[in-house]
């Protein structure tokens, strides 16, 4: 199989080397496109340094949760697709030769849901970083609670922001980065309770989706609603970073708060 | 006497009801009566036996059933309502105040439900802003620092989704709800008298024990709003209420609430007055059994309650390799 050498930007149209898109950003008008999780990892990790932690952690089917397709299928499915057990990666690594926690959701499994798995390797991941004393990088990218598991799901956001408060006590740094796109159950727990919050240029994020609110308030909403840029207008968010930065404004935040 | 709304499935015991007050009217001799009540009773449970998940959320969600006022009003001496986030507004979505509970000073928390249409328009269905999860947060800290314990009654669809409640970081309020009540050193105790409706209910939903009604529900997604994303139609929502698990004895099963309150027969909205004993009476017996823990214990027992919520394979810790 050949891979298409060529690239349509979602942003501007221009079609160019798939090459020219450095991490999925457009050379032209500096789209960010969507990276897979190995991708990200390279990006804000010093080569070699990562170690996964709690990377066994596989989903199963509480509810027996089945609508056109059974949540074992689409779990499957999405495993094979990724190579992960579900939607994240955790563990150790080196940011610019700085020890951290680094936790990253998948988006590209199941959009970046949080099950039992999600929640369990997040929740471990806050107490590893209290029990190694290190501070915790956490990229969120998720549509939110995953529905097939029901309830279960739901308690994750308790469950991970009860840990986050665990951080908050040790005085170790959570660096927030969000990603397009983090909505409901991600964004309502612990990616907004971040020490400093970093987005992506123009990622999508809110509690709840643009469709659900254009029906209840039934009007269109205006130009921009929910990018990052409306949150850091809003207050919601310190930084907007463009991805090739990225990485070296987050060692420069860790170096002043002394990690 | 007439109910004011019935579910398909009430309607024929109201008939039944209806027939027999009409024969007892006009003299029917009682030994024709108690047959004609025993059989209203087989029947009664016998539906109720058979409800579906859909029909609970109907239930649950039953215009007349008791609100967190009604509980408040009946259960809670010395009421003092406290407004306001202190940044913004008062969102009346959500009620908060102290008051004195079976002779035991606590703080109450609670979605804020109407019944009338001027009622709903204000309180906005009990659906609340980042205003009323900041309120919420303050009445935690207060309790937290005057060591009160916290009473929260959660009936809601969910947080409002609207335009001004993402201006004002609807996300972030939740959060840090949640986070407030994780952190409180003091008892604390959540009871789903309805409507248990995702986030927007779990932020007042972080207790050391939570307690749903027999015919109460709780997800994590409304079952309109699972439909509509699995089937693209909320017309299947009985379906979705089905796979989502969402009933009291399912929640039970799964981990999630720690006892189920007993309720009429017939869904606490018949009898209001039984329903509201059964819920002080849970309350109770749940801040009882922490009496024993001392306010360390009893964050940390908060975190392991919730700590332990989750099913997958696989799971030994991998990070002291
Ligand atoms: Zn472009």
């Amino acid at each position: 199989m050949n891979p298409n050498p060529f690239k349509k930007c979602d942003g501007c149209g221009v079609i160019l080397m798939a090459t020219l898109f450095v991490h999925g950003v457009c050379p032209e008008c500096e789209h960010h496109h969507s990276i897979g999780h190995k991708a990200w990892l390279d990006l804000l990790l010093d080569e070699g340094s990562f170690a996964a932690w709690d990377d066994k952690l596989t989903p199963t089917d509480p509810l027996n949760f089945v609508d056109d397709v059974a949540y074992p299928a689409r779990l499957a499915s999405a495993q094979k697709k990724t190579g992960l057990l579900d939607a994240i990666v955790s563990g150790r690594g080196n940011i610019e030769g700085r020890a951290v926690v680094y936790t990253a959701s998948a988006f590209e499994f199941m959009g970046g849901s949080m099950g039992s798995v999600v929640g369990e390797v997040i929740t471990r991941a806050f107490e590893h970083a209290v029990t190694h004393s290190l501070p915790i990088v956490l990229l969120s990218a998720s549509g939110g609670a995953r529905m097939q598991e029901g309830i279960l799901s739901l308690m994750q956001m308790a469950k991970t922001v009860a840990a986050r408060e665990r951080l908050r006590d040790a005085k170790l740094p959570f660096i927030s980065v969000l990603r397009h796109a983090t909505f409901g159950g991600v964004a309502a727990s612990f990616a907004l309770q971040g020490d400093i919050h970093l987005a992506e240029p123009k990622a999508l994020i809110g509690f709840a989706g643009p469709r659900v609110i254009e029906q209840t308030i039934g009007q269109t909403l205006p130009e921009g609603f929910q990018r990052s840029e409306f949150l850091v207008e809003h207050g919601m968010v310190d930084r907007i970073v463009h991805r090739h930065r990225l990485k070296g404004e987050i060692a420069t935040i860790l170096r002043l708060l002394g990690r | 006497m007439a109910q004011a709304f019935l579910l398909p499935f009430e309607e024929p015991l109201v008939r039944l009801r209806d027939r027999i007050d009409e024969l007892s009217a006009v003299g029917t001799p009682a030994s024709e009566l108690a047959i004609l009540e025993a059989h209203l009773e087989a029947l009664t449970g016998e539906i109720y036996a058979r409800l579906s998940a859909w029909e609970k959320v109907q239930l649950c969600r039953h215009p007349l059933r008791p609100t967190t006022l009604d509980y408040i009003g009946s259960l809670i001496e010395m009421f003092v309502e406290l407004c306001g986030d202190r940044n913004f507004a008062d969102d009346k979505a959500i009620v908060t105040g102290i008051g004195s509970f079976r002779g035991q000073s606590v703080a109450i928390a609670g979605h804020r439900k109407g019944r009338s249409a001027k009622e709903n328009a204000e309180r906005n269905f009990g659906m609340p802003r980042p205003e009323g999860y900041r309120k919420a947060k303050r009445l935690f800290e207060l309790a937290d620092l005057f060591s009160l314990p916290i009473v929260t009654f959660i009936d809601t669809a969910g947080a409002h989704p609207g335009l001004d409640a993402e201006e004002r970081g609807q996300s972030e309020a939740i959060g840090s709800c949640i986070a407030a009540l994780a952190r409180v050193t003091v008892p604390v105790v959540s009871l789903v008298v309805g409507e248990g409706g995702s986030g927007g209910a779990l932020a007042l939903g972080v207790g050391n024990r939570v307690l749903l009604q027999r015919f109460a529900t709780y997800s994590v997604i409304t079952p309109e709003g699972c439909a509509s994303i699995l089937w693209r139609t909320s017309a299947r929502a009985p379906d979705a209420a089905d796979r989502l698990k969402v009933t009291s004895q399912d929640l039970f099963s799964l981990g999630a609430i720690d006892n189920i309150v007993d309720e009429p027969a017939r869904g606490a909205h018949v009898d209001p007055e039984s329903a509201i004993r059964s819920v002080g009476d849970a309350i109770a017996a749940s801040l009882d059994s922490l009496r024993h823990l001392s306010p360390d214990a009893l964050r940390e027992h908060r975190y392991a309650r919730f700590r332990a919520i989750g099913r997958f394979a696989g799971g030994a810790p991998s990070c002291d390799r």
